[in-house]
């Protein structure tokens, strides 16, 4: 190679624009990106799962989960906490407004796996978003899965998102879903409590299953640990990590976990892999 | 790759000659602040000669060493990292005067020729390669690195004379320079060994004023690099490493050198394998554009474990374990390779002498090995 040789690089976004700004609770927001360019536009596709760095003009790059149909990558939507320098730029953006967008990138769902398997989807707070566009993912191949059951939990009911997308969940075929918050309110009609409480009242049948999970570490171990209590298999039992990614591509270091990139071997591991390291607290 | 030739060192002038009549920059030993750095020379005069480097945990001094030899120093505070991995570079640039459109920004290089990388270098390089090289072990190449790469010529010397803190003996890379480098050369007392490793060292070796190598000249080579080997003392155990340093996450001497160590990430910086980096957006004064770059960061650091609100490495310990681990350990899962190429340089630059030998050689000696299923991660072969 020459120095003048061309090499796709892997860190320069693309152009996208925003087409819809959905606001979800104070601080959660969706937004849906559209690629600029036509001919990026065609080549897109995506895996439930995987993620995108998203790069707000001269403040930069967060990674964020996608959480559309990946059938249809034209429209492309990443659910969004504002909680730092770039987030809370993002949640000023406007229907037309540009930014960077690069990806996708790392490994998601075990597709494959999953497939004639009952479906437990445990989620903490926003971890519901990366699991998103995994039910979506069913949902439209129902034939595929077997039953699901999504059990979501909130810390407060006005953290819950996702309400619609919920309803219609709810009525889907062979499909349950459970919401917790950990603290209720009077209009609150779901469970009252923590989501690892909440085990205790799926059909056992269910750790038949394949467990994917998305949430606060120490939720996901303490629901992982259950699942294996009830009779899941470790092999079964799927999370979506995440840290603090600036490359995306097993470059920059700061995803490590041990010998893992989360970026690229994750963010979707099997529970058996960082098992022992989850334990131990500094990793 | 060729018979080794000999150049004499009242002509060492024409290898910096012929490389700069080829278009390269040239850069050599010379020393700065009080230890030796490579920098630009434009022929053997501005070389440092005559020095030895005095190196112990936490301590570099540099000596006269009695003789007018270029090398004996063995090495300083760089390796071969910054002409590769560039300390601090621009990725790409963005414009914002009317449609907002990105910009890669890759090197426009003049090539490049160091002269003096020693085995550990050439070792470091081939690790930095399965990072930022598309591959076994890296699904993408880094663009900026590939072109540095491919305009970088080493001109490598065989080290005959380690310092104290060296143990590339242990690591297996050296003290003679085994690959990637161009040219190789062994310092004598009256003349240079020289090889060639590559094809543009063999072209380039046409140039110089050579005479063929006799056999007492490469035995007296061959000597010298087996003494620079033999006087080493540092050897690191990596027997079952992985599974050491993994089954001992909570071993009581994570404590102990987190008393000694500063977090400051010298050791990190000098690493010829650490590829950590951090990247930001600098916007122009005017508003109209914004650099987005990258610079060289350390596991060390508090901004490395920093994830929305909270930190994942927050004491010493997790960090001083994090690179430890990851160095001797992860590494070999992460790129089939051990981050380490036993240069020394993290125990000579660590301002409180720090030396990962000895705190292996503690939790070697004191294990306690959690049971499963840490062991199970890594099974024995």
């Amino acid at each position: 190679m020459s120095a003048n040789a061309k090499t796709f690089n892997p860190y320069l976004p693309q152009l996208a624009a925003v087409v819809e700004r959905v606001d979800e609770t104070r601080d959660v927001f969706t937004l849906r990106l559209c690629l600029h360019d036509a001919q990026a536009r065609a080549a897109y596709r995506f895996q439930p799962g995987q993620f995108n760095m998203l790069y707000l003009w001269g403040v930069g790059e967060v990674a964020i989960s996608i959480v559309s149909d990946p059938d249809d990558p034209d429209l492309i939507d990443h659910t969004i906490r504002a909680v730092g320098r770039v987030t809370r730029g993002l949640q000023r953006l406007k229907p037309g407004d540009k930014l960077g967008l690069r990806g996708p990138f790392g490994r998601g769902w075990p597709l494959e796996a999953a497939q004639g398997r009952h479906l437990l989807l445990i989620t903490g707070g926003l971890g519901c978003a990366p699991t998103t566009s995994m039910i979506h993912y069913a949902l439209q191949r129902r034939a595929s899965y077997g039953r699901l059951t999504v059990c979501h939990g909130v810390k407060h009911p006005d953290d819950l998102i996702y309400t619609d997308r919920i309803q219609t969940w709810c009525a889907a075929p062979d499909t349950q879903v459970m919401l917790t918050a950990d603290k209720g309110t009077p209009e609150w009609r779901g469970r009252v409590g923590l989501v690892t409480q909440a085990l205790e009242d799926i059909d056992p049948i269910m750790f038949k299953g394949m467990a994917m999970m998305c949430g606060p570490e120490p939720m996901m171990v303490s629901v992982a640990e259950d699942l294996l209590k009830r009779g899941m298999m470790l092999t079964d039992i799927h999370l979506a990590m995440e840290r603090n990614m600036q490359c995306a591509v097993g470059h920059c270091g700061h995803c490590q976990f041990g010998g893992k990139f989360i970026c690229k071997d994750g963010p979707v591991f099997p529970y058996a892999q960082l098992r022992a390291l989850l334990a131990v607290r500094g990793f | 790759m060729s018979q080794p030739s000999l150049l004499a060192r009242a002509d060492f002038d024409s290898l910096i000659r012929a490389l700069a009549a080829r278009g390269y920059r040239v850069l050599g030993p010379r020393v700065r602040s009080g230890s030796i750095v490579f920098d630009e020379i434009s022929g053997a005069a501005d070389l440092s000669a005559g020095f030895i480097s005095v190196q112990e945990p936490g301590s570099y001094r540099l000596e006269d060493s009695g003789n007018g030899r270029y090398f004996d120093y063995v090495h300083g505070p760089e390796s071969l990292k910054r002409f590769l991995f560039a300390p601090k570079e621009t990725l790409w640039t963005v414009s914002a005067g009317g449609e907002v459109s990105f910009k890669e920004t890759l090197p426009d290089l003049r090539p490049l020729a160091v002269i003096g990388a020693r085995a550990c270098d050439l070792a470091g390089v081939s690790v930095q390669d399965r990072t930022f090289l598309a591959g076994q072990h890296s699904n993408y190449t880094d663009p900026y690195y590939a072109c540095r790469r491919e305009n970088l010529f080493i001109v490598a010397v065989n080290c005959t004379r380690s310092a104290a803190t060296c143990f590339c003996v242990s690591m297996n890379t050296g003290p003679r320079a085994r690959a990637g480098y161009d040219l190789a050369l062994t310092e004598l007392d009256e003349a240079f060994l020289v090889e060639a490793g590559s094809e543009q060292g063999e072209t380039l070796l046409a140039d110089l004023p050579l005479k063929p190598a006799r056999d007492v000249d490469e035995t007296a080579a061959t000597q010298a690099i087996a003494a620079a080997a033999d006087s080493q003392t540092r050897r690191l155990d990596t027997t079952d490493i992985q599974a050491l340093l993994f089954s001992n996450l909570e071993h009581p001497r994570w404590d102990d050198v987190a008393e000694r160590c500063l977090s400051c990430a010298n050791c990190t910086m000098v690493c010829p394998t650490c590829f950590c980096h951090s990247e930001s957006d600098v916007m122009s004064l005017d508003g109209t554009a914004s650099e987005h770059r990258r610079e060289w960061s350390s596991c060390f650091t508090l901004q490395h474990g920093y994830i929305h609100g909270a930190q994942i490495r927050p004491q010493i310990r997790h960090r001083y374990r994090q690179w430890l681990t990851h160095k001797l350990a992860a590494w070999i899962e992460q790129f089939g390779a051990s981050g380490c190429v036993g240069c020394g340089r993290c125990i000579t630059w660590c301002p409180t002498g720090i030396d990962l030998i000895e705190e292996v050689n503690a939790i070697r000696a004191t294990r306690i090995d959690t049971p499963a299923p840490f062991a199970s991660l890594f099974p024995p072969g």
